[in-house]
């Protein structure tokens, strides 16, 4: 007699305990794969905007990372398009490749002179083709609507502000930013913009500038020498940028246009070049490929890689929240299972103490009876491992169907709220053999109770 | 066949604050291939001389050697294997396994004795045969009376071709004409099959099918009846 055959028929001895019992476990199981599925979706979500926005890797000066914020201008990469040349047509990375795009940040001081108002500003200067490129990642499927990024079709000398900008430069109504209240009367604490700024910002306009209605900005930002240089640019869109403290300072532009404002007629560099790999999972390979090519083939300049966990420490510290409340979760409820079942299984071990006493008098040693008990429980928990399984899957697939939508952390547009549990096989095969494990380990007490038992009082046993 | 031999066997109970001997110096050989029952009134000490026989229980003093195997010192595990492959146990209340067939409680002690698939089946056929429940081998024991529930015991109690089969009031549950029909019964397959029968039992009619009767009274062998001679046992 097969020992998990003799274990379910004495599950079915009492259907009514058996199924209080699975349901336990059903349940169990459905919420840690719903919640395993939710938080998974939210890594997923955090880090495709992550990877839409800086890529999964990035080549800088070895410095940049942690000085670079003071003067990015002095921890450019000169050649930068060398650089480029030789990670695109690497014979180990290109196949791993998407994009390979130069940026370049800057800090500076956005203007509206017009209005009398100012601002420190971190621009972002792009190739608008790649970032486009880019912003189609999508390695997880997740179920987002593919926009071309602002800048798009946009003139050189255009630029897109964080809404935050676009608020304290009083661009809101200009620009027709919605939920944006501006004051009926801003009260200018500070001095006006000193005599050579305005000038600068002056003759950065053109005639024709002077006299436009549409929305500008004068970006004020110290050159590659330490001299100020003044760029009046066009503001075609505030866009959100999900974060306040980022919105309220990000302004994005053209790369060619931030170079020459930063390096005038030297020679253009780049703070960063950004790779987006066609799959998260190659980082290690390319990452490893790219610090034997900075060693070799491009040592001439004092480069390093960062990945996008590094360059975006939320995306981290967000994945750990989650595995700390997934982690609580499935204590919680594997001490709900624990309890549960070892209360079904003593139950049935006082229940059959006359069976336990014949089965030993009859030959069964005491391993035969832990063995009895301890896979009854292991059944118990397969079943409810299976049913839950089977359940999660099927809300899960409701909860992607049902059209709710959220606002995940670091976004602005509302994106359809998603479980994935389908297709997620280690997650499902985690909850089923630790609800089985948990199961069987609950069943082991009991069991070694009931092999333990003496044998004439057992078979006393009314 | 070897005899069961117990020398100088004693076992007390100890209730609370009470110690309650049941048996004390108890010297008794039982012959192989007999029908021996083990009389006395209730609490004269038979179920436990019993148990000690059937090696589930052991005594505080004393040695009891079956089919040749002193129990003292074996293991846990060792008397259960010893149990399996030698001692067939019928129950006053037939304790079959409720959510096995007829045909799996008889094929169980087989599985514990390691008995080959195909011999397994032919046995328990032959066994159900011979027991008249061939065509309820496919029923759960609740299906069943009292009467055919003794008689499934019976056939699982011999099924492993054990050395001595013990039963323990095995006719108590039962109507007097279904009793009479199962001392019938184990009487015969005693005979046919040549395995030792120990019972427990005051009913006279048990008594009267006896070889051997061994009356014990407070823990002590009072008597030991051969009533068939030793040539007349198969040997």
């Amino acid at each position: 007699m097969n020992p998990l055959r003799l274990a379910l028929r004495n599950l079915l001895r009492n259907r009514r305990r058996s199924l209080t019992t699975l349901i336990a476990m059903v349940i169990g199981a459905v919420t840690i794969l719903l919640f395993g599925g939710y938080s998974r979706n939210i890594t997923y979500g955090l880090q495709t905007g992550y990877v839409h926005r800086s890529g999964h890797l990035q080549i800088q000066h070895k410095d940049y990372f942690l000085y670079g914020t003071g003067n990015p201008a002095a921890f450019g990469i000169a050649h930068y398009q060398h650089v480029i040349d030789v990670v695109s047509h690497d014979a180990v990375l290109a196949p791993m490749l998407r994009v390979v795009t130069p940026t370049l940040s800057l800090g500076g001081i956005a203007g509206n002179f017009a209005a009398g108002v100012s601002r420190t500003v971190i621009g972002t200067g792009v190739v608008v083709e790649n970032q486009n490129r880019m912003v189609q990642w999508n390695d997880y499927h997740l179920p987002f609507e593919i926009r071309p990024v602002a800048l798009s079709g946009t003139p050189d000398d255009a630029v897109v502000v964080g809404t935050g900008v676009a608020r304290v430069l009083q661009l809101c109504k200009a620009l027709a930013v919605a939920n944006c209240k501006q004051p009926d009367v801003i009260q200018s604490d500070g001095p006006d913009a000193p005599a050579d700024i305005a000038a600068l910002a002056a003759e950065a306009k053109t005639p024709e500038q002077s006299v436009s209605s549409e929305p500008r900005i004068e970006l004020l930002a110290a050159n590659v020498h330490g001299a100020p240089n003044v760029a009046s640019l066009r503001v075609f869109k505030a866009v959100n940028q999900g974060f306040k403290e980022f919105d309220d300072i990000y302004v994005g532009l053209h790369l060619a246009q931030a170079q020459r404002l930063l390096y005038g007629t030297d020679p253009p560099q780049a703070t960063a070049v950004v790779l987006q790999l066609a799959h998260t999972r190659d980082i290690p390979a390319a990452r490893a490929r790219l610090e034997q090519l900075l060693a070799t083939t491009l040592r001439d300049e004092p480069l390093a890689v960062q990945d996008f966990e590094t360059l975006n420490p939320f995306y981290g510290q967000a994945i750990n929240m989650f595995a700390a409340i997934f982690g609580f979760m499935a204590l919680l409820i594997g001490a709900i299972v624990l309890f549960t079942v070892s209360n079904t299984m003593s139950m049935a071990v006082v229940e059959r103490t006359t069976e336990i006493g014949t089965l030993r008098a009859v030959g069964l040693r005491r391993s035969g009876i832990r063995r009895l008990f301890v896979c009854e429980g292991a059944l118990l928990g397969l079943i409810g491992a299976v049913a839950g399984v089977a359940l999660a899957l099927a809300l899960a697939w409701l909860i992607n169907h049902s059209g709710l939508t959220w606002v995940p952390p670091g976004q602005v547009d509302p994106t359809p709220l998603t479980v994935r549990v389908w297709g997620e096989t280690r997650m499902i095969a985690g909850a089923m053999v630790g609800l089985v494990a948990v199961a069987a380990l609950s069943a082991w007490w009991p069991a070694r109770r009931a092999a333990r038992m003496n044998i004439v009082d057992a078979l006393r046993h009314v | 066949m070897e005899p069961i031999v117990l020398s100088r066997v004693s076992k007390t109970y100890h209730l609370d604050a009470v110690d309650v001997p049941a048996l004390v110096d108890v010297d008794l050989e039982i012959r192989p291939n007999c029908f021996t029952v083990i009389s006395g009134p209730s609490g004269s000490g038979k179920s436990t001389l019993l148990n000690m026989i059937g090696c589930i229980d052991q005594p505080d003093q004393g040695d009891v050697v079956v089919a040749g195997q002193a129990m003292r010192n074996l293991s846990d595990d060792a008397r259960s294997d010893f149990r399996a492959r030698h001692i067939g146990f019928i129950f006053q209340s037939f304790n079959l396994l409720p959510v096995l067939t007829v045909f799996e409680n008889v094929e169980y002690p087989m599985l514990l004795a390691h008995v080959p698939a195909r011999e397994r089946k032919q046995r328990v056929e032959t066994l159900l045969e011979a027991v008249g429940l061939a065509d309820r081998a496919n029923n759960l024991p609740g299906q069943l009376s009292g009467g055919q529930r003794q008689r499934v015991a019976i056939a699982r109690a011999l099924a492993p071709a054990p050395s001595f089969v013990l039963a323990d009031e095995p006719t108590a549950n039962l109507d007097s004409q279904t009793g009479a029909s199962i001392i019938d019964l184990m009487r015969h397959m005693q005979r046919e099959r040549q395995v030792s029968f120990v019972f427990s039992s005051h009913d006279p009619k048990v008594l009267a099918a006896a070889d051997d009767a061994v009356m014990i009274r407070d823990g002590r062998i009072e008597k030991v009846e051969r009533r068939t001679p030793d040539a007349e046992v198969p040997a």
